[in-house]
């Protein structure tokens, strides 16, 4: 190679020179037997559980007669949206043939004031266990703890006894305040452990500023807890929102939620089944949690990625 | 209770957890304006002394004075106090203006008063450029100031620091112990600061406090504890590289005492005993900087060793010697330096050094 002759690849070739047949450079990428079945495994396993959903989907869309041709997974040849209006408006649970829309509004009634009370009484559990631990708050922290392991069906005759005594059985309050104490101990777990994870000099400082209970956890604590209260919602919402059993036991006939409905109006006995009007009753149901996973999955990360105190 | 000029006064103090005691009956009055700093390792009760001060733990025996008012069931915003703390703790979602404002709006101060206090505190730590920054947008030395700021802004008597420039690396530490040497100077508040780094103790405080198990083992001027160290715990902890400990026996040869080990004899003519000595085991503590090098004579104390290492540190150089079977470790300055191997004559004064008694440590 003359003077002359300098190109883009001499430096290569300089890189050559010095370290003979070496390696340099970024890694190349190499793609190994074992990334592709891992990837083939991760494929098929999403496809098999997305299975059910596209028959769910396809079934809602078709007509009585189309889906009496027993073909499962064919796409819907007249598509109609008929059964999900059906499903939403009137499709009968017993005697009532109203559909799931009165289910959705006593759902978004029993879960809003449940998911709000629940956090709140968490939040502030969570901070006093952390900061202001006073005597025996370990134990009670420990029964809490305990709590999160009893079985649902294991209380509820006693909290049937207990909530009628003071005239609250099969009521909406009833209801509210079940699924709250039933959200006490995970939640209030996962509140302490978060503030437990943040240094105690920022509580210290506060203190020193002359802040008391009450302002240090409303202008330094629960600023600072957006990622986990994320999580806290999520984790109630969907709670709350798929749950069966406390809803037909406590909230009483008229404040049914959606679950208890659906369950209803899939298990009419009466008349003809209608596949399209269950699927898309169903796929109605499901569609608050769906929607919460899906709007607030990137919260959880920057839950996890947010923390200013030191760096 | 407490004398004029005193401007924290602590007594008796105790405090334990459960069964394990952290603070004996501790004893300590720091007068006006003094820096006084608590220094040792960890897990001496420092940073616990300085919580209690503070009004951060509650203790289990004993008062505390600050400016003469019994404050020892007093809350923290009532002692007249600020605090700077290791990991800063600034409020994260504030800005470094409502972070620095934040206990004067609790005290429901004014806002005129507000501002204007801020403004001081950031022309003072020259932060007025970040006000409106949050704190996960500062540096580490930024933040600190903050931290500072922030006691700064209360207008306070006394200013407890509790390890405030570990978390920065050490260039930055250098220039906040300027910092905050001159704000001592400049504002002339009285400031307890702890710390386990014995240059910041040192080149700091008026006083420095030695504390080891939850005892205050020397309470004097920094050069007084280099000197003059009371045990032999607080003549290892200052000093780096450590001092020179030497296990013998301390024997009377006429009416002159002398150091032996193996076949070693110190004459210790210069030696100011702290009281009459006995004969006995001893230790006999040198600081390598106390040595002289391949100097010839003229010291009262000559004798020749062994080097087994040689470290060069840039400004001095560190000799490892063997003296007899004992290491014994020498700062000479750079252009000093022998070679390994070599054979060196060293000298020193034994009126330099520290003798310990071998069962107590107790200086002798």
């Amino acid at each position: 190679m003359t003077a002359g002759q300098i190109t883009a690849i001499q430096p290569v070739q300089e890189g050559q020179d010095q370290a003979g047949a070496g390696p340099f450079g970024p890694k190349p990428r190499r793609i190994s037997a074992g990334r592709i079945g891992l990837y083939a495994f991760l494929v098929v396993a999403a496809l098999f559980f997305l299975i059910p959903v596209y028959i769910m989907i396809v079934t809602s869309l078709k007509g009585m007669p189309e889906i009496r041709l027993g073909h499962l997974f064919n796409l819907p040849g007249e598509p109609t949206f008929q059964p999900w209006a059906d499903a939403w408006l009137h499709a009968c649970t017993g005697r009532d043939c109203n559909g799931l829309s009165p289910g959705f509004y006593n759902s978004v009634k029993i879960t809003l004031p449940s998911v709000v009370i629940s956090i709140i009484c968490a939040s502030v559990n969570g901070y006093a266990l952390t900061f202001w631990p006073y005597r025996g708050a370990n134990l009670l922290f420990g029964l809490l703890v305990f709590g999160a392991f009893v079985p649902y069906q294991v209380v509820i005759y006693p909290l049937i006894i207990g909530l009628s005594s003071v005239g609250l059985f099969a009521s909406l309050p009833g209801i509210i305040i079940v699924h709250t104490i039933f959200g006490m101990p995970i939640l209030t777990l996962l509140f302490r452990n978060f503030y437990a994870a943040i240094p105690v000099e920022l509580f210290k400082a506060a203190r020193v500023d002359g802040a008391g209970f009450w302002r240090i956890f409303f202008h330094i604590m629960l600023p600072m807890s957006v990622p986990i209260t994320v999580v806290a919602v999520i984790l109630q919402v969907t709670g709350i929102w798929n749950d069966f059993l406390f809803g037909i036991v406590f909230a009483g006939r008229p404040n049914w939620p959606m679950t208890v409905q659906l369950n209803n109006i899939v298990n009419t006995t009466t008349g003809v089944r209608e596949y399209n009007v269950n699927m898309a009753a169903t796929i109605l149901t499901a569609a608050v949690p769906l929607i919460i996973y899906f709007v607030s999955g990137r919260w959880f990360v920057r839950g996890i990625a947010a923390g200013a105190v030191k760096g | 209770m407490a004398q004029n000029g005193t401007s924290v006064s602590i007594q008796d103090l105790s405090l334990s957890f459960g069964a394990i005691s952290v603070l004996h009956t501790l004893n300590l009055d720091v007068a006006e304006g003094e820096f006084i700093v608590l220094l040792g390792p960890s897990g001496c009760g420092k940073s616990t002394l300085l919580n209690c001060i503070a009004g951060l733990l509650d203790i289990s025996e004993g008062r505390i004075f600050i400016k003469g008012k019994n404050v020892t069931w007093e809350e923290p915003k009532d002692r007249g106090i600020g605090m700077v703390f290791q990991s800063y703790a600034l409020y994260p979602q504030m800005t470094v203006e409502r972070n620095l404002s934040f206990g004067l709006r609790v005290a429901g101060l004014p806002k005129e008063e507000i501002d204007k206090r801020i403004a001081r505190a950031a022309e003072i730590l020259q932060i007025e450029p970040l006000l409106q920054r949050k704190p996960s947008a500062l540096s580490g030395g930024q933040r600190q100031r903050v931290a500072i700021g922030r006691a700064l802004v209360r207008d306070v008597d006394v200013f407890l620091f509790d390890e405030p420039l570990s978390n920065l690396d050490a260039k930055l530490r250098a220039e906040l112990r300027v910092e905050i040497k001159l704000l001592h100077r400049k504002l002339q508040n009285t400031m307890i600061y702890v710390t386990h780094d014995q240059i910041e103790a040192m080149t700091l405080a008026d006083r420095i406090a030695v504390m080891k198990g939850g005892v205050i083992q020397q309470l004097d001027a920094p050069q007084t504890i280099y000197n003059r160290p009371v045990n032999r715990f607080v003549a290892g902890f200052l000093g780096s590289p450590a001092m020179n400990f030497i296990d013998g026996r301390l024997e009377k040869v006429g009416s002159d005492w002398q150091f032996a080990f193996e076949d070693v004899r110190i004459p210790l003519a210069t030696y100011a005993f702290e009281k009459e000595p006995t004969p006995g085991p001893a230790v006999f503590g040198m600081r390598p900087e106390h040595v002289a090098f391949n100097s010839g004579a003229g010291w009262p104390f000559t004798t020749t060793a062994n080097v087994e290492v040689v470290e060069p540190m840039g400004s001095d150089t560190l000799v490892w010697l063997k003296l007899g079977k004992q290491n014994f470790t020498v700062r000479v300055t750079s252009e000093r330096t022998p070679n390994n191997a070599d054979t060196v004559s060293i000298g020193f004064d034994p009126m330099r050094a520290s003798l310990f008694d071998a069962q107590t440590g107790n200086r002798l």
